[in-house]
């Protein structure tokens, strides 16, 4: 019995020994929130379940076959009160959790500005959040910090207690951005955006790491976040200042290609259109953003002359896109100016919708708008620039 | 030869496709290779193929399409577990720099063929075998509706099983996670075979499972005996009525969703593509649409043969069966409207979150009320611990752990930090083998005497049980430790030295579900054996209840010589209890459909074509494609497709089986 | 089932059929065909449902004002209505077991399935030559896929068509044979309100937009 008992004790003995349970303690004061809804949650389920669990193994105990003092019912079947009792009591606990979920999921609801700093921290309204650009690629994360014109490869960093506002997109395919210890994950997509509000409230160094499966190099796809005081980011910024180095269109292009296990990169200076062409996905010359493309779309496409507007794709991220049975890969063609530089042209819009009323019944014509920015199931779709 | 004709003939099948440069393929193929011809050579030696022909493939009884559905599951089992220990032993051993065993290209085929296989040829053909034997005796039925149907839908499902088993010894197997989410399955980045081996192994075993679910609710309703109301009807009928109620409003979507992605892989439309408008997040969606409800699909029917082995083995009327059929319905009602809790981190916004959060939580109300009948039934009663209810009392104390921590994952706050961690993965696991493993492992052990007249080793099942048990538990609980400290699943190495116990615990948990499943393997050939020993000649070994307990074990072809007639939930028990004589004269002939070899013909020619069309070798799509129509329409003018079994034959039989209870007594 | 449950003459309760009849031929077929239409109809949804998402997104191409013509669909759309009541005139001679006359709509509901497919494929020719392929945007894609899944089903019907007039000229109005053609018969009828659907939502509403 007693070396049943130390091996019980065993994986006990392992959890003390070191192991870090960033999700039960973390960093972040979102997190933090998340963490006590987690136990919250299981503590009221645990009302019911232990009690389930309890009587299974009592009635299992006490009505075997052996125990003949037991009362044995055979016709016993239907007792209306214990029916009552049995779908109440899941009920009642799932009104208190539903109602609990509701206001959480409002409140920590990632595209919401946070509250708060930290639980007795109220929120500074003299420090501006800082707001940091994140880019899944092909297998790294970039960091784009627009205030300071600076850029990073798979190493983040941030000031405690100052709110952070992360931009979320991918170059291709769809990841997860996740750091365990700041706040709950969000996907990152190809072409969409989506946004994360968070704080850190202790300093330290953290994991963070696509928490969605993205191809041959995803396991290596980790960054460390670092969370430094106003001093320490001050000094994080200047050294990535002194590094020099420049990212434009050009070098993106470069870095975009798959590449497994990438150390820490960073550029002294960044091009301040780049995050919003990677987004709407026209990095590449003469490709037309989809800000743009989704504003002619808007107004009822592009008529007939359309149809040209495409060019024969030379580059994809992987391999040529080429199907067995279609057509040669292809791509929207961009139709910007020198005067206006891609994705903020509207010249192109040649074929207007008809906004003419009805003859006749002089009623005006009714108007459909095409899938509004956060369409209902679909998520956010990039914010149209016209 | 040169290279335009051989591309012709092969399309982009080489040399090059067969995997000669993985050691670990080529020894499994060797193995394989070696065991397939043992088993050809032994069935031509004992001259075999024209039993297994006449007797087997071309069958349409639904009994023996039961039992090779059972068949097809625990040979993919094995498959689909040898997949499990390869991710078990590269996650324990990548630590500390080490790369492990397994590349990138090799661990991500392992981790989506384990998915693919445990849900589609492991848990769906354990799940329709049990429903193919059971249901059509728990009415009263002499088989299913379209007995010819039921043959193809079988057929269809072992094609499926081809292609998937296929893309391990010729080309690759999808690298996409199980449910190959674009843009990552689209051409762009997974240009090779293995997503197109994924698409169309799973058309070609859904179109089967499609036509099964049809067959089994025509069978349901409108097959039943005299007397069985739908609210007399056993419970296990009951939740395979609501499950391929759910497979026919479900499977259409997946098909869909498939030849969506498809099209855009093979002539580059736009539906999940980044470019020109396409959105991969409708392809998230849809997919989900239909893999929720293929989670209640699994455990429904497993609830329901929970509902006969508790209430048998308590010898005791099912607590609350009334409820127990507004809660199934209820739950087959609201699997459709959660499937969005799959990817709440996909930014849908709080109220649409919360919507299918709360929604998620409801379903627990009529499951916690489902374990309450259970445990009410048991209340009571006089409870004999066959292996069928150990199990039953194994998935009640795992079940409410996995359902605890569904819901917990339903909250969104909380799946934001947990979705997609290795306690997600603990939980579906958790709730899976909790829940539909065992129940098939206790509707095995309940229903192996009826299939086949003999009770199933008592000592190999229990050591089974245990192993499975402790082994669950060892392999699991440990990730569910891991998700708390936010490890992310389908990781092939790890940094941090800390973590490496855990996965050590976790193999060795899967180590011992292994020995599990090989005591299951003896606990077959034991019993086997000792065939004599534990023989039942009654029909009725365990004091049961429902009607398939009425009829001689193995049950003759046409199941019962007079149609039975119901009065009550449990009839075979108030049959019993009310002095029911077995009729010993009077016998007529019984019409019965008879055996076609179509169905093997026309699942064939459907594999033949999907292997065409994942290798772009079009002439073989196309004139297998052909041939399908040919025999297809050749098929509708056989106009005669069923016979009498002679008055005589039925009289022999009956006769013997009274001899046999005479010797009994 | 209408077999009465009742107690037999001496009062001992009936356990089994003494007396029992086979459920007769196809018994089970027009639930089960009525079922397989619904998943069937599923499949429509989700296509309708991809048209519905994807259905604005042109990628800067032409929109269904600059494509669809709506004389044709009007043309293409009173084929497949007209088709639907010649099948039912074949439906009503076959109560009336005259064959001859059965076999004569059946043909005429054949070849105004056939104008319907011929119609369609000349637009789609016309569009693709045009440069409006389905490979072009989103909504192209979406659209072809929807029309064509459904111009697919109806040449399986036309192909099915064929084999029961050659059933029903072998083999007569037999028993078996009617179930046949009720069951095309369905199938006809799901195809033409599927159609509707399809000219509601995606032409008349997308020349709207």
């Amino acid at each position: 019995m007693s070396r049943l008992k130390i091996l019980a004790l065993l994986p006990l003995a392992v959890a003390l020994s070191g192991c870090n349970y960033v999700v039960l303690a973390p960093a972040g004061d979102i997190a933090a929130q998340q963490r006590d809804l987690v136990i919250i949650s299981t503590v009221l389920m645990l009302l019911i379940v232990v009690p389930v669990m309890a009587l299974t193994v009592l009635f299992a105990w006490r009505y075997r076959q052996s125990n003949t003092s037991a009362r044995y019912e055979p016709e016993w079947d239907h007792s209306t009160k214990l029916e009552l009792v049995i779908w109440s009591a899941p009920l009642l606990i799932i009104i208190c959790l539903g109602a609990l979920t509701w206001m959480g999921t409002h409140l920590l609801d990632p595209y919401r500005n946070i509250g708060r700093i930290h639980a007795d921290r109220a929120l500074d309204q003299s420090r501006a959040p800082l707001d940091v650009d994140v880019v899944a690629l092909d297998w790294k994360w970039l960091f784009i910090y627009p205030d300071y014109g600076i850029a990073t490869v798979n190493e983040l960093a941030a000031p405690v207690d100052r709110p952070i506002n992360f931009h979320i997109t991918a170059s291709s395919v769809m990841n997860s951005f996740y750091i365990p210890a700041l706040a709950g994950q969000i996907y990152a997509m190809p072409g969409m955006e989506t946004s994360l509000h968070a704080v850190i409230n202790h300093a330290g160094t953290y994991k963070g790491f696509s928490a969605n499966y993205s191809g041959a190099g995803f396991s290596g796809m980790h960054f460390n976040f670092l969370g430094l005081d106003d001093k320490g980011f001050d000094a994080w910024i200047a050294s990535a200042k002194s590094v020099g180095g420049s990212l434009g269109r050009a070098e993106y292009l470069q870095l975009e290609k798959p590449s497994q296990n990438e150390p820490v990169r960073r550029w002294g200076t960044v091009d301040s259109e780049l995050y919003r062409l990677i987004l709407n996905m026209c990095v590449e010359t003469g490709k037309m953003c989809q800000s743009e493309m989704m504003a002619i779309d808007a107004k009822g496409g592009a008529g007939h002359q359309g149809l040209n507007n495409t060019l024969p794709l030379a580059y994809d991220k992987y391999a040529r896109r080429g199907t067995a049975l279609g057509p040669e890969p292809t791509f929207v063609a961009g139709t910007c100016t020198p005067d206006a530089p891609q994705g903020r042209t509207t010249a192109s819009i040649t074929a207007p919708a008809d906004t003419a009323p009805l003859l006749g019944a002089g009623l005006k014509r009714p108007t459909f708008t095409p899938l509004k920015s956060s369409s209902f199931f679909l998520g956010q779709r990039p914010k149209s620039d016209s | 030869m040169s290279p335009d004709l051989l591309k012709l003939i092969f399309g982009r099948l080489g040399l090059e496709s067969l995997p000669l440069h993985e050691p670990i393929v080529v020894g499994t193929f060797v193995v394989v290779a070696l065991g397939g011809a043992t088993l050809l050579a032994g069935l031509t030696y004992f001259r075999l193929w024209g039993y297994l022909w006449r007797e087997w493939f071309t069958t349409v009884d639904h009994k023996r399409i039961g039992i090779m559905y059972m068949i097809l599951g625990i040979v993919m089992l094995l498959r689909g577990f040898a997949d499990a220990l390869m991710m078990r032993g590269q996650q324990m051993l990548a630590f500390n720099g080490s790369e492990g065993y397994l590349n990138a290209h090799h661990y991500d085929q392992v981790f989506t063929a384990h998915g693919v296989i445990m849900i589609f040829f492991v848990a769906m053909p354990l799940v329709t075998g049990l429903m193919n034997y059971v249901v059509p005796l728990q009415i009263g039925a002499r088989d299913v509706s379209f007995p010819f149907l039921n043959n193809f839908s079988f057929w269809m499902t072992v094609g499926g099983a081809v292609l998937v088993m296929a893309s391990l010894f010729i080309g690759e197997f999808a690298r996409t996670g199980w449910l190959a989410y674009p843009p990552l399955s689209n051409i762009g980045y997974s240009p090779d075979v293995g997503v197109d081996y994924y698409i169309w192994a799973l058309q070609v075993a859904g179109v089967g499972t499609t036509l099964s679910g049809i067959n089994l609710i025509c069978t349901i309703v409108k097959l039943r005996c005299p007397g069985m109301t739908m609210m007399k009807m056993p419970v296990f009928t009951w939740t395979s009525l609501c499950t391929n109620i759910l497979i026919v409003a479900s499977f259409p979507v997946l098909t869909v969703v498939l030849a969506l992605l498809s099209l855009d892989r093979y002539v580059g439309t736009n539906f999940f593509t980044n470019d020109f408008g396409g959105s991969p997040m409708m392809y998230v969606n849809l997919i989900w649409i239909w893999g929720h409800p293929e989670v209640y699909i699994l455990v429904l029917p497993a609830f329901g043969i929970f509902s006969e082995v508790t209430s048998t083995f308590s010898g005791k009327r099912l607590f609350g069966y009334t409820s127990m059929v507004y809660a199934t319905v209820v739950i087959t009602i609201l699997s459709y409207l959660v499937w969005l809790h799959h990817f709440f981190t996909m930014g849908s916004g709080a109220s649409v979150n919360s919507f299918f959060g709360i929604t998620t939580m409801i379903i627990s109300i009529p499951t916690g009320a489902k374990m309450f009948n259970w445990l009410f039934t048991m209340y009571r009663g006089r409870i004999r611990y066959e292996l069928p209810m150990m199990w039953t009392i194994a998935f009640m104390l795992t079940f409410v752990l996995g359902g605890m921590t569904g819901v917990l994952l339903a909250v969104p706050p909380a799946d934001f930090v947990l979705h997609n961690s290795l306690f997600l993965i603990a939980h579906f696991h958790n709730v899976i083998i909790g829940g539909v493993v065992f129940g098939a492992f206790a509707g095995i052990n309940y229903w192996f005497p009826k299939a086949f007249g003999f009770k199933l080793d008592v000592f190999w099942g229990k050591l089974s049980f245990w192993f499975w048990v402790v082994g669950f538990y060892l392999a699991f609980m440990p990730l569910y430790v891991l998700g708390l400290m936010g490890v992310t699943r389908r990781l092939r190495v790890f940094d941090d030295p800390s973590l490496q116990i855990w996965f050590v615990i976790a193999a060795i948990g899967a180590g011992l579900v292994f020995l599990g499943i090989l005591c299951m393997l003896m606990q077959f050939a034991v019993s086997f054996l000792k065939r004599e020993q534990l023989k039942d000649v009654t029909g009725d070994p365990w004091d049961a209840r429902t009607l398939e307990w009425a009829t001689s074990s193995p049950p003759p072809d046409y199941n019962f010589a007079f149609t039975p007639v119901v009065h009550d939930n449990d009839a075979w028990w108030d049959m019993k209890k009310r002095g029911y004589q077995r009729p010993l004269t009077g016998f007529k002939p019984i019409h019965m459909p008879s055996s076609t070899g179509t169905g093997v013909i026309l699942a064939g020619l459907a594999t033949a074509m999907g292997f065409g069309l994942i290798w772009y070798i079009w002439w073989l799509a196309a004139v297998s494609f052909i041939a399908m129509l040919v025999v297809g329409i050749g098929h509708t003018f056989n106009y005669h497709r069923d016979f009498d079994i002679p008055a005589d034959d039925v009289i022999r039989t009956e006769d013997a089986r009274t001899k046999l209870l005479a010797g009994a007594k | 089932m209408t077999v009465a449950v009742n107690p037999s003459q001496t009062g001992e309760p009936v356990f089994y059929l003494a007396d029992e009849h086979p459920h007769p031929e196809g018994y089970s077929t027009s639930l089960g065909f009525w079922i397989y239409l619904m998943s069937d109809c599923l499949i429509f949804a989700m296509l309708f449902a991809a048209f519905g998402v994807l259905g604005a997104n042109y990628a800067a191409g032409p929109a269904p004002k600059d494509l669809f013509d709506l004389d044709l669909v009007a043309v293409n759309t009173s084929m497949l209505l007209l088709s639907s009541i010649t099948y039912g005139f074949a439906m009503l001679t076959m109560q009336q077991n005259k064959i001859a006359q059965t076999q004569m709509w059946l043909a005429i509901t054949g070849l105004f399935g056939l104008a319907f497919i011929g119609i369609e494929l000349t637009e789609f020719a016309h569009m693709i030559h045009e440069g409006a392929t389905p490979q072009r945007s989103a909504f192209l894609s979406a659209f072809f896929t929807l029309v064509g899944t459904h111009g697919l089903h109806v040449s399986c019907g036309l192909i099915w068509l064929v084999t029961l007039m050659v059933q029903v000229w072998k083999f007569g109005l037999i028993e078996a044979n009617r179930r046949r053609l009720m069951c095309l018969s369905m199938f006809w009828h799901f195809l033409d309100v599927v159609w509707i659907g399809v000219f509601t939502f995606v032409y008349l509403l997308g020349v709207l937009r």
